[in-house]
This record gives structure tokens, C-alpha cells and sequence, in this order.
């Protein structure tokens, strides 16, 4: 044995031993593979980027004003998929309404906040950090959730995506973002990775954050990969980017890895020009992409443990533009599906649409209000402690 | 501070550490030539360099750029189809790229490096993203940025708020007489200035804020991105602000906050932040500060921090981490990498959170650990195999949701196809024997010497019968994989 051999084998040895970091240590003992809710209830959030027109996702078919501001693209009162006497769903999402119709959808109207921002970025930095429209914040609400659990580690809140958002990042903690469990066990293993994430704690502060960010990465795309073994229930998912990703979470919820939180985003919403043919492609994707992860988890036996949120950033502009689009605007609805909630449908009143805001519609519930009651209801965390302070709760759960 | 004691290694890390930053790096010829002279005749040379006439960034004049307004309008009169219009909305974003890798290559340069490092701060500072994809409000305001960098933070102050990309990101343009837009004032006082609070008491109150914008009323811009005051839409009524009562304009308001200590103070405490470590010092941060408000003198500031004895201190020193410009303009600079195609350059930056002229917000980017989480460690840890050895990526970054910038998602951030100058680099070591490789590269590329565990591992990237040139690249991307190197 020659001697650099002789320094890789008892590097390899030590690493593997003695040199094991507290931090690490600490994980170890922890029962990994408890669920972080008390409650063992998952929430699945997902995001639609760029700005969905809800006015044309959620109709108000009766609205004389709807259909005098919209002369080219309102979806005609034949076509919509009706909710109640006021309201219905856009003609592409037939599966949504079928859950709608076994009691799974819950439609809030006007969901916003004070003094709206209509800059996508900003918006969704809003959204995310679940802060006042003038203030500042480098963490996000489900990484605050996950700062303040007591099981904090990073693969409790996963995102399903390469990069991480702003919503998954917390003062102690991040979530994890990985896109398939095999790639990100796969980089982990890749190069230096894996070696260099048995390194011992680093004297200087920073670079020790840095070797234990690398520990944590490479121990939880390890369990979660580990964890993920899952036989499909065979249910088919469309072939869109969002049903993949949802037939991974579905995956991994069915695997039993002790995520609490999922997070996937999907993006093209921004409509300005010719609206109705990509907005009925995206609603169209959205709804069979959640029909088909609802029937599979009910296959599963898993619906009524599994609630799945939907947001934008904002809503569009009551009154079309000239290129059949929409522009930037305010308030929008949210749908929530499945959770095992009291079936409350359509929580609240439409859109007053002849009561605006220089064009938009007013806001009545505040999305910190959907957070709270997801948090403290839902998820049996502490809302005031991480949204900062008290939000009135929904009837919702 | 003393020169008489160091020792050689040490005298190297110290400019190692100066160079990393005060601008993005030092190549080893630069450290070899800085490491003939005393550190403090280093520092002026840095200070002078960077108060040297500097080429302006480029990308489109005045005369030819059309906005986006007017390109609606074009249309509407029949001048424009749809597709030309799409055509020349793209151009305008492609411009806003290019004014991105423009500035990126100056920062990788080297020339003038603590100019472009302050101008890079100052951009974070005065942080204002690219609306309406006008590359001519953005390429003045880089300008701006680049030209006052090292110089009176007053005039920086009044000349970056004054350009018309601020104007229109913080909405002044919408701040009229009896129609209020407070978005402005506030920004000035709580970013710009003074920010919000001191240990728990603010700093001005909602009142000042109002009364501060009726004063910024009139601030305006021509619309081929000239400043301009409109008296017509200016409320030239009496104001009080900070308990003074006159009828002031935008620049009065300018001068009280550079008369209150505070906005020395917080501007030091940022700057500390950035250059020398995450974590404040308060009381040399207050002595700092106090120096700074008598003239509001950027280099002055800058060379009493760069030739404080605790500047170089073991806390301060790889305690930073580098923002993804910082790293990618380091990287470029050490070992001469020119890209062949453009789009990898914005892929990184997109996929680390860093994208110039797209701030996150008007808070700018927050720096320090926020730049890490498990994604972007592994990304920049796999960074030297994409750049050095063309490896196959991975990853993809998320859209941002607005329809106009699509563009810069374009396919080909992938590809990254590149060119590196190995020759110099590899000419500063040949003298080295190749067992103590290893060492002599990490003490040009790390701000901490190889741990023993580390070497060992180093060292498992090396085959027997490798040529030298072989070990040094294989070294070098190795050493730029760790963890440290994240660090300056």
C-alpha cells in the first residue's frame, strides 16, 4: 500500500466514523420518517406564475358588465361549467368540476391584500413571504414554518423543481428542491459531493454553513431517495410538466416520506395578448393534472390527508385590452382541494365588479387569511409566530 | 497598519483577500506583481485605478431607441404588424442582456476592478429592475452607478435618483400635485438613506414620507430618457419634513437626509456588510461612519477599511460569500474564460438568483447566507465542470412568470461552450513541484490553506503519469468545486 492509498483508506475510515458532525448525529437519532404535523396532514401548494385571469377561470356568467367589458374574450354563459346560480368553472377544467361535484372544491373569491403591486416579481415576493406590500423579507412563509417546527429538516417542505423559491427559505432552514429523487441522489454522488459532506465542522462560521447545508442536502436526497420506492397505483397523469410533478409528489406521499409540504409551480399565466387559447391550455393542463393526482391518491386512500392549494400572483384587469388579453390586475380566487375538509364550495361572494379600484377588483379576504387557517388548522402550527402576527381565520377547515 | 512583520505566505493570503474584495479576484501574476510592492501602495493603486475615466457600457443610443410605448403605438398607426412589433419588444429585451454580459466582462476584466465591485454594490444598494424593457433608461443608470461609484455619495444619491429607470420603477413619474404617489419618498428614506428604524426606533415617521413626496412632485422624464422637472405638476405648497417647514423641492429633501448622521451610518453599515463581513461591528462601524459624513467620500471610506489592521483579521477573512456575479466575474478573471455563446452567462446567473438589472426587488438582493440552499451549493459546486470541462447540464431555472422575458430563458444556457486562458495561468506555477501543486494553487484560489483532509481528497483527482499542464487544470477545477471557494 503506498502511501496516498494508506491517507484515502483512513480518510475513508475516519470520515465514516469518528468524524461524523453533531449536527448530523442529531438527525440521525431523530426518528426520521415521522410526519411533521401533528395531524399527519400534507398540504400541496401550487402556483401559477404570471398572473391567471380569474375572472376567466372562475366566470361570473350572469355578470352584465363581465360580458360588456370582455366583448372578445368572456367565455359565454353556455359554456361555463356552473358552480352556483353566479358563478362557474372555464369549459377546460371538467375534471375540476367533477370534484367540485364529489364535494373536494372549494372556491374563495377576492382573495388579495392592501395595496396591491401589479410587477409579477414583487407580487410574488408578496405571495411568498407573506408580508405587508411595503415591507421587505428574505424568508418565506413555509420556510418560517419549517424554522419553526419540531422536526426541522430540509426535506420536510420540498419543492418539486431544480431551484428553490423564496417561499421555502427560512432564517435557519431551507427546504429542498429536487425534480426527481434519483437526479438529486445522483449529484449528491457525484464528484467530491458525498466525501466532502463528512467533513467536520469548519472553524471559520461561514464555511462551516456551508458544510452543513452540503450534510443536510446529501443526508435528505439520501432518505428521500432511500424512502422512495413507490408502486404507481396506475393511475394515468397527463404528460404535461405539472402532471409529472404532481405524479411525483403522489409518489412520494405514497411512499411515506415525512414531507409536509409540497410545492410546484407552473408558468405561462401572463396572457397580454391573445388570452383564450393559452389560458384554456394551461386550465386545461392545471385541471386533468389535479384530476388525475385526486383519483390517484384516492386510490390510495389518501384524499381526505392530502389538501391542495392554488394561487397567482394577481388577478387581470376587469376589462380586456385591445390584443384579446388582459392586463395586470388584483385580486384573484384560490382554489382549495381534498384535505378532508367540510365541504364548504364556493366559501364566499363573487366579484363585485362594479365596485373597482381604478379598474380591478377589491380584495375581501386576505391571503394571510388562507395561510393562518392553513397553518393553524390545518398543519397545527403556530400562524402568529410565522406570519408575524394574528389573521382571522376561514371556515374552510 | 504594519508592513514590517509579514511574512511572505501571509503577505500573499492578505492580497489574495484584498483583490477578492475589492474587485473579483486576482490573477497569479497579479498577485506576484502586487505581492513586490507594500500592501498600502496596493490599496492606492486599486483606489486610483477605480477614479480613472472609465468606458461607458453600451449597447444602444439615444436616437434609435424606441420604447415599448411608442412601439404600441407605431402599431395602432398601422406602422407596425405584430409580428414586427414581437420582433422589436424581443430586441429591446436581447439589448437589456447584452447590457448585462457587457458589464459582466468589464467586472471580469480586472481593469478598474474596484470601480466595477463599488458599482456592483451600489446596484444592489440602488437597486432597480429593468421595466418595460427599455435598454437605454438602464444602460444611463448603469453608467450613473459606474461613474459615481467611488465618488461623493451625495451627488451618487442625487444622480441615481434623478435617472428616469428609478423614476419609473419607484412610480414618480405617477407622484403629481393633489395625486400623491408616496413610493418614491419612501424608498429614498428607507433604502437609499436612511432606513426604517435605529435599535428599535424609525427613522422618520409616515408623516415626513408624505410630505417628502409632495416635494418630489415634478421629477420627471422625457420620454428619450432625459430628467426633467414639470413645475405644472410639482405642489409647490408648504411641507414639513424632519419638524423643518418650507416650500421644498426633491433636492431639499436630498440635503436634510445628508445632513442626518444616520444616512452616513447606514450607508457605512451596508458597505461594511458587504466588504468586510455579514455581521456588523457596531463601534467600527460608527467610527467609520462618523469620518464619512464630514465629505460623503466613497474612496476615502474605502481605503480607511482597506488599510484597517481588522480589516484583515482571521473573522473577516473567507467570511463573505460570493454573490453568483462575484462568483462567475472571479472565476472568468483567474483563469481568462471567455464565453463563446451568451445565454450560459445568464443560465447562471438566473439559476443562482443573480440576474443583473433584475434585482428581486427595490430592497436589491440580500446577500450573505441567502444565497445558499441545497440547489444552489450543488449548482455552484458543479459550476467548474460546466465552465472548465463543458459537463452536461442538469438544471433548469424557473420562469418568473412575466411574458416579456421569456427571452431570457432562451434555449442554449446549457451549452457552455468556453475558452480559458490555461497558458498564463499555468506559466505561474511552473515552477512548482507537483506535490506541492496542490498547496500553491488553493493559496491563489481559497481563502483558507488545504486541510489535510482535504488535500488528501484533492489529490485523488490526480493520476500518475499526468503531464503538469494536466494536473494544474484538473487541480484548479477541483479547487474551485469546494466549498471554500464560495467564500472570499
Amino acid at each position: 500500500m503506498n502511501r496516498r492509498d494508506f491517507l484515502q483508506q483512513s480518510a475513508l475510515t475516519t470520515s465514516g466514523t469518528l468524524l461524523i458532525p453533531h449536527f448530523l448525529k442529531a438527525y440521525e437519532s431523530r426518528a426520521m420518517g415521522q410526519p411533521m404535523a401533528p395531524s399527519g396532514k400534507i398540504l400541496v401548494v401550487v402556483q401559477l406564475s404570471g398572473g391567471n385571469d380569474g375572472l376567466n377561470t372562475v366566470v361570473p356568467y350572469r355578470n352584465d358588465i363581465y360580458y360588456r367589458e370582455r366583448p372578445g374574450i368572456a367565455i359565454k354563459p353556455d359554456d361555463v361549467l356552473k358552480l352556483n346560480d353566479e358563478i362557474g368553472l372555464h369549459p377546460a377544467m371538467t375534471p375540476l368540476k367533477a370534484l367540485y361535484d364529489d364535494g373536494l372544491l372549494t372556491v374563495i373569491n377576492n382573495v388579495g391584500y392592501p395595496n396591491p403591486d401589479r410587477s409579477h416579481f414583487r407580487s410574488m415576493d408578496i405571495w411568498q413571504t407573506a408580508t405587508d406590500s411595503d415591507k421587505y423579507s428574505q424568508t418565506g412563509w413555509l420556510g418560517r414554518y419549517l424554522d419553526k417546527s419540531n422536526s426541522p429538516e430540509p426535506y420536510r417542505t420540498l419543492e418539486i423543481d431544480d431551484t428553490l423559491s423564496l417561499a421555502l427559505k427560512g432564517e435557519q432552514l431551507n427546504g429542498l428542491a429536487l425534480l426527481d429523487p434519483k437526479k438529486l441522489y445522483g449529484q449528491t454522488r457525484s464528484g467530491m459531493v458525498k466525501k466532502l459532506s463528512q467533513e467536520h465542522d469548519h472553524e471559520h462560521e461561514t464555511a462551516s454553513y456551508l458544510y452543513k447545508t452540503l450534510a443536510e442536502t446529501v443526508s435528505s436526497a439520501e432518505y428521500v431517495f432511500g424512502k422512495a420506492k413507490v408502486k404507481s397505483t396506475g393511475t394515468t397523469y397527463p404528460a404535461s410538466e405539472l402532471g409529472n410533478r404532481l405524479k411525483t409528489v403522489s409518489q412520494l406521499i405514497q411512499s411515506g416520506v415525512a414531507t409536509s409540504v409540497y410545492y410546484v409551480s407552473i408558468s405561462g399565466f401572463d396572457t397580454h395578448i391573445n388570452q383564450p387559447g393559452q389560458q384554456e391550455r394551461l386550465l386545461r393542463q392545471y385541471a386533468e393534472s389535479v384530476g388525475a393526482f385526486m383519483a390517484d391518491l384516492k386510490t390510495a386512500g389518501r384524499q381526505n390527508d392530502v389538501m391542495l392549494m392554488t394561487f397567482s400572483e394577481f388577478g387581470r384587469r376587469v376589462k380586456q385590452n385591445a390584443s384579446n388579453g388582459t392586463d395586470h390586475g388584483t385580486a384573484s380566487n384560490v382554489f382549495l382541494i381534498g384535505g378532508g375538509m367540510p365541504s364548504q364550495r364556493v366559501m364566499n361572494e363573487a366579484p363585485n365588479l362594479s365596485d373597482l379600484t381604478e379598474g380591478d377588483l377589491k380584495y375581501t379576504v386576505d391571503f394571510r387569511q388562507v395561510y393562518a387557517t392553513l397553518l393553524r388548522n390545518y398543519l397545527g402550527a403556530d400562524d402568529a409566530a410565522i406570519l408575524g402576527r394574528k389573521f382571522d381565520a376561514l371556515k374552510f377547515v | 497598519m504594519n508592513e514590517a512583520p509579514e511574512s511572505e505566505p501571509s503577505k500573499l493570503a492578505n492580497i489574495r483577500y484584498l483583490y477578492s474584495r475589492a474587485g473579483f479576484g486576482a490573477t497569479p501574476v497579479e498577485l506576484t506583481d502586487a505581492g513586490r510592492k507594500p500592501l498600502r501602495s496596493v490599496i492606492k493603486q486599486l483606489l486610483t485605478n477605480g477614479k480613472q475615466p472609465f468606458a461607458e457600457l453600451y449597447v444602444v443610443d439615444a436616437e434609435t431607441n424606441v420604447t415599448k410605448r411608442n412601439l404600441k403605438g407605431m402599431m395602432r398607426d398601422g406602422k407596425l404588424d405584430r409580428d414586427m412589433l414581437k420582433e422589436r419588444i424581443r430586441q429591446n429585451v436581447e439589448n437589456v442582456r447584452d447590457l448585462n454580459l457587457q458589464w459582466l466582462d468589464r467586472m471580469a476584466s480586472g481593469e478598474n476592478a474596484l470601480r466595477e465591485k463599488m458599482a456592483l454594490f451600489w446596484h444592489g444598494h440602488f437597486a432597480c429592475r429593468t421595466m418595460g424593457q427599455n435598454p437605454l433608461l438602464m444602460q444611463q443608470y448603469a453608467n450613473t452607478l459606474r461613474q459615481n461609484a467611488l465618488g461623493n455619495f451625495g451627488e451618487l444619491l442625487m444622480a441615481v435618483s434623478k435617472e428616469p429607470a428609478m423614476l419609473q420603477f419607484l412610480n414618480n413619474q405617477q407622484n403629481r400635485k393633489n395625486a400623491p404617489n408616496e413610493n418614491f419618498a419612501r424608498e429614498v428614506m428607507e433604502l437609499f438613506t436612511l432606513g426604517r428604524a435605529r435599535n428599535g426606533a424609525p427613522n422618520y415617521s409616515e408623516h415626513d414620507v408624505k410630505e417628502a413626496a409632495r416635494a418630489f412632485t415634478g421629477w420627471q422624464f422625457t420620454p428619450t430618457g432625459q430628467f426633467i422637472f414639470r413645475p405644472a405638476v410639482h405642489d409647490d405648497g408648504e411641507k414639513t419634513i424632519f419638524g423643518k417647514t418650507g416650500t421644498f423641492r426633491g433636492e431639499d429633501v436630498m440635503g436634510m437626509l445628508l445632513e442626518k448622521p444616520q444616512t452616513a451610518r447606514f450607508i457605512t453599515s451596508k458597505i461594511y456588510r458587504f466588504f468586510v463581513n455579514d455581521t456588523e461591528d457596531p463601534k467600527r462601524v460608527d467610527d467609520l461612519a462618523r469620518h464619512f459624513q464630514k465629505n460623503y467620500d466613497i474612496a476615502s471610506l474605502m481605503e480607511r477599511i482597506f488599510t484597517a489592521d481588522w480589516f484583515y483579521d482571521a473573522k473577516n477573512v473567507g467570511a463573505h460569500i460570493k454573490s453568483p456575479v462575484e462568483l462567475l466575474a472571479g472565476m472568468r478573471h483567474t483563469l481568462g474564460i471567455q464565453f463563446d455563446t451568451p445565454q450560459p452567462q445568464i443560465f447562471v446567473q438566473r439559476t443562482l438568483g443573480q440576474l443583473l438589472f433584475y434585482p428581486p426587488n427595490v430592497a436589491g438582493w440580500p446577500g450573505g447566507k441567502n444565497w445558499i440552499d441545497s440547489s444552489s451549493l450543488l449548482f455552484r459546486m458543479q459550476l467548474p465542470s460546466y465552465v472548465l470541462k463543458a459537463a452536461d447540464v442538469a438544471v433548469q431555472p424557473k420562469e418568473d412568470g412575466d411574458v416579456n422575458t421569456v427571452s431570457l430563458a432562451r434555449k442554449g444556457g446549457q451549452n457552455f461552450k468556453t475558452t480559458v486562458n490555461w497558458s498564463v495561468f499555468e506559466t505561474a506555477f511552473a515552477k512548482i513541484p507537483d506535490a506541492d501543486l496542490p498547496d500553491a494553487l488553493a493559496a491563489v484560489l481559497l481563502p483558507f490553506p488545504l486541510r489535510p483532509d482535504q488535500r488528501t481528497l484533492i489529490d485523488t483527482q490526480i493520476k500518475s503519469g499526468q503531464t503538469q499542464s494536466e494536473r494544474i487544470r484538473l487541480l484548479t477545477a477541483a479547487l474551485m468545486s469546494l466549498p471554500e471557494y464560495q467564500l472570499s
